[in-house]
């Protein structure tokens, strides 16, 4: 029996999570002097008030949404990759490089060929935590967010020492050739005639992460290989039992893991900056463990979660560029939302247990 | 019953526990349903019911683990809130868990004053716990070198420390859980003696059990639990065991399996002198070598932790992580892979080996898959249930409706979370998994542990049919009765060896004790033998006489 039911468990849960986030930033925001209530509005018509503020939403969205994936389905291996920046810097390398070496005769084909070294590049950097978690049993944990780090130096080191043009002073690759330029979402709304978003970043990769998000579903819950990530997450001993080895499944679903991650790179660096900057995750990967937690590891939820972190991303740049609320206070209120929805989770879980438990017994009786 | 309440008179002794309408419920389970028992103080109190009756529950709400959801708690005539073990403890009640709660690692004397130091600095308190074990040691035939690590001694030596530490804490109340699920006949028997001493000094003493026998043999009066209920409270000598069975069931129940004599064929599995060093270079298994046959089942007695679960999972295909697996097993004449890719659990079912393993929770099922999931686990990769890269679900959900059907799996609802489930329909689950796939040799540890009376029958009955089919079945369990009952031929494991063989039908509980305490000759065995020696793996501690098994097969 299950203790509530699933609407509680997977929509009223995050609500009243997120509303709890929200009312501390709201007083914090007061405790500074200024109106909470001219805080939100800002940052709802920035970010989704109109098509402009929806352009760079759903940008950010997209990030989330891989690095999201990326976490969730590491996790539902019972493994805890946060190594999810790390190997979407790797994607962006294995991106650029995919775009400047290559000459590609239309995006489209360019934008499957990203997608692929994003993938590779970002599945073979989690590949080395992967194998020594296997076969070493060193923690993964420990090895993916030590990966971020040397992620980090190895992209300085591409950027600066082999990647710059001659005679650039910026730790930057060179700009990618115009025919691997992603059409943006203005573009294809400009196509049947509809003015939407100028000058905004959000691009065609936005319908990859969402077809990310149903192949990760497919994968998850429709294929064997699916059933053994389940399987061998929710019990090693059961697996092992079942024939499924632990090795295997450890590998494969930090390839996926990483794959995913890296696969971001097709929409900051491709889609967005169009050449390789030093940081280009911008803390995405990070961001991707609060929208997995958020999102309760299903693809759907990770999406809805993705969302809720664009807005926020996006309504926070407003928030600073339109009121004297400090930048600082932005990342406050973000991290008040990765608390309550992620690590407080328990707190609102549990008094809603008793609540629908308390209400069946009633009823029954 | 009502007496010793507030304002009637109080009586010459009261009584030592006093539970007055104790209700607790998970949820929506009941797990205890207005319990009332009265135990007099000095005498043994069993209580007897079958898995999930409650209890377990009720245990751990007079320990304070728990706290009841109504009713009230007097211990000695007292009203007490029980709200924690430390409340408990000093009340005067120890409690001995069916899982020992030992710091492995520490020594004997440690574990005594664990939670029950005098004072920041140990020495004083180890010499303390030193003398007073001593004094306990004499009194009550509780020996047990004080400074060996828990980890060196058997299990039967485990649960001495265990009583120890209640008694050193002065419990007068002391309950113990299932524990002669641990030991061999004789060590039971000593632990008896030792109950039985302990009552005559003034102690009362709770045994939790799901043993006609030992309810008969030791207690004074027994309460009966059904369904979260208190069903009778009667005095032992007044009772028989079939009237506590029925009690216990609801309904008559059959306590012998009807099974024909054996038709033995070709041997099916051969096994050559199987050795395994687990991670720790502990030899686990010591040079095993047997066969079984077709059409026979072979049980494995020996008290648990003899080294059963490593040979049963080393046969399944899944050997604990790390251990090196040397010697020889072959399967219907040919060999299989004892190490490197091939001699994973997969590989042993598409060669016909089926596996119920003794630990369904953790092993035979995902407990937060579907039933229909389940029904699937370990065979997901088969044509049948697969479709390319995919699951075939219509597949498995339509073998899974049969099935639940075919072993009336209870409720009937392939939707239904495994852990939603009672241990015996879980264990259906995993049988008819296993059974039908109809293999050549069915692997199946601990058939009926925490599985109720009705289901028990059941299970049994589909054991011996696939025999009958002329398959091989390999039965390991540590009820003696169930070995004794269901086996064509017992084998009896002791420190990682077979001891000895034995027919069934011309053996006694007593010899197999003796076999399983490492005694082999079991025709001049003295009275006292049949205990264990105290450590845990005597092969491993030459000074000391070390059993040998008798002559290999």
């Amino acid at each position: 029996m299950d203790k509530m039911p699933k609407w509680a468990d997977v929509i009223l849960t995050p609500l009243i999570s997120l509303f709890l986030a929200f009312a501390i930033s709201a007083l914090v925001i007061l405790a500074i002097g200024e109106s909470p209530w001219e805080a939100l509005k800002t940052m709802v018509t920035g970010a989704l008030g109109s098509s402009y503020g929806w352009g760079f939403t759903l940008y950010y969205t997209t990030n989330f949404i891989f690095t999201g994936l990326a976490v969730a389905v590491a996790y539902h291996a019972s493994l805890f990759n946060i190594g999810g920046e790390g190997q979407a810097g790797l994607g962006g390398l294995g991106v650029a490089l995919v775009c400047l070496f290559i000459p590609w005769p239309h995006w489209s084909l360019a934008l499957l060929g990203a997608i692929a070294g994003g993938a590779l590049f970002g599945a073979a950097w989690a590949y080395i935590p992967a194998i020594l978690q296997a076969k070493r049993g060193s923690h993964i944990v420990i090895t993916t967010i030590m990966f971020n780090f040397i992620a980090a130096a190895l992209l300085n080191w591409a950027l600066v020492n082999w990647l710059r043009p001659v005679g650039s002073m910026d730790p930057a690759s060179a700009n990618f050739p115009a025919a691997t330029h992603l059409p943006k979402i203005t573009d294809m709304f400009a196509g049947v005639g509809i003015e939407w978003g100028n000058h905004t970043p959000a691009n065609v990769t936005f319908f990859v992460a969402l077809l990310a998000c149903v192949g990760v579903w497919l994968l998850i819950w429709r294929t064997r290989l699916g059933y053994e990530i389940r399987a061998f997450g929710k019990s090693e001993t059961a697996a092992r039992y079942a024939g499924i080895s632990p090795t295997r499944i450890t590998v494969i679903a930090m390839l996926i893991s990483g794959g995913l991650a890296g696969m971001m790179a097709t929409n900051n660096v491709m889609g967005e900056a169009e050449r390789l900057v030093l940081n280009n995750v911008e803390g995405a990967g990070f961001i991707g463990i609060a929208v997995a937690l958020m999102g309760r590891n299903h693809p759907f939820g990770v999406l809805l979660a993705a969302l809720l972190f664009g807005f926020l991303y996006q309504g926070g740049g407003e928030l600073a560029l339109w009121t004297s609320i400090p930048r600082e206070l932005i990342i406050v209120i973000q991290a008040l939302v990765i608390l309550f929805t992620g690590a407080l989770d328990n707190m609102v879980r549990m008094p809603l247990e008793r609540f629908f438990t308390a209400r069946r017994l009633g009823k029954r009786a | 019953m009502k007496s010793g309440g507030p304002g009637s008179a109080p009586q010459s002794v009261a009584p030592a526990i006093e539970l007055v309408g104790i209700s607790k419920s998970f949820g929506p389970v009941q797990a205890n349903k207005d319990i009332n028992l009265t135990v007099a103080r000095g005498s043994i109190h069993g209580i007897i019911g079958e898995n999930g009756a409650g209890k377990s529950t009720l245990m751990s709400i007079l320990y304070g683990f728990y706290k009841p959801d109504s009713g009230e708690i007097r211990i000695n005539g007292k009203p007490i809130q029980i709200t924690d073990s430390m409340t408990a403890i000093r009340a005067g009640i120890g409690m001995v868990f069916q899982h020992f709660k030992l710091v492995r690692n520490f020594t004997v004397l440690e574990n005594i004053i664990l939670g029950a130091e005098d004072g920041p600095m140990l020495r004083p308190s180890l010499a303390r716990a030193r003398t007073r074990l001593r004094e306990l040691a004499e009194e009550y035939e509780l020996q047990v070198d004080p400074d060996e690590t828990i980890d060196e001694l058997s299990v039967g030596h485990q649960q001495r420390v265990e009583i120890l530490k209640a008694l050193y804490r002065q419990a007068d109340i002391l309950i113990l859980d299932e524990p002669t699920g641990v030991l061999t006949p004789a060590e039971a028997d000593h632990l008896f003696r030792i109950l039985n001493g302990l009552r005559d000094e003034g102690k009362t003493i709770i045994l939790i059990t799901h043993k006609l026998r030992e309810i008969m043999e030791i207690t004074d009066t027994v309460s009966v639990m059904r369904r979260g209920e208190m069903v009778a409270s009667v005095s032992t000598a007044e009772t028989s065991p079939e009237e506590l069975a029925e009690l216990m069931v609801g309904r008559k129940v059959l306590l012998e399996v009807d099974k024909s004599p054996a038709q033995p064929g070709d041997p099916v599995l051969e096994v050559r002198d199987l050795r395994m060093i687990d991670d720790e270079k502990v030899e686990r298994i010591r040079g095993v070598s047997f066969d079984i046959r077709a059409g026979e089942i072979v049980g494995i007695a020996g008290v648990s932790g003899n080294g059963q679960t490593q040979l049963l999972e080393l046969l399944g295909g899944f050997p604990e992580n790390g251990a090196q697996v040397t010697g020889e097993i072959r399967l219907n004449g040919q060999p299989l892979d004892l190490s490197g890719r091939h001699s994973d659990a997969a590989t042993r079912r598409a060669r016909g080996i089926g596996h119920v393993p003794e630990d369904r929770q953790d092993e035979g099922l995902i407990m937060d898959f579907a039933a229909w999931e389940n029904v699937a686990f370990g065979y997901h990769n088969t044509p049948e249930y697969s479709n390319g890269i995919w699951l075939d679900r219509k597949a498995i959900r339509a073998d899974a409706e049969g099935k639940i059907e075919r072993f009336d799996v209870r409720p009937p609802n392939p939707e239904l979370a495994a852990r939603n489930f009672s241990g015996g329909n879980q264990q259906k689950i995993v049988v008819a998994r296993e059974v039908e796939r109809n293999p050549d040799l069915l692997l199946i540890g601990q058939p009926t542990r925490g599985v109720d009376i009705g289901a028990i029958e059941f299970i049994h009955k589909r054991i011996v049919e696939l025999r009958d089919a002329g398959k091989a079945v390999l039965l390991v369990s540590v009820e003696l009765d169930e070995i004794m009952s269901l086996s064509d031929r017992v084998l009896v494991m002791f420190d990682g060896m077979i001891m000895g063989e034995r027919d069934p039908e011309a053996t006694s509980a007593g010899e197999l004790g003796l076999l399983m305490a490492g005694v082999t000759d079991t025709e001049n065995a003295p009275k006292e033998a049949g205990v264990p020696p105290e450590h845990g793996h005597p092969a491993d501690h030459p000074d000391e006489p070390t059993a040998a098994p008798e002559g290999r097969l």
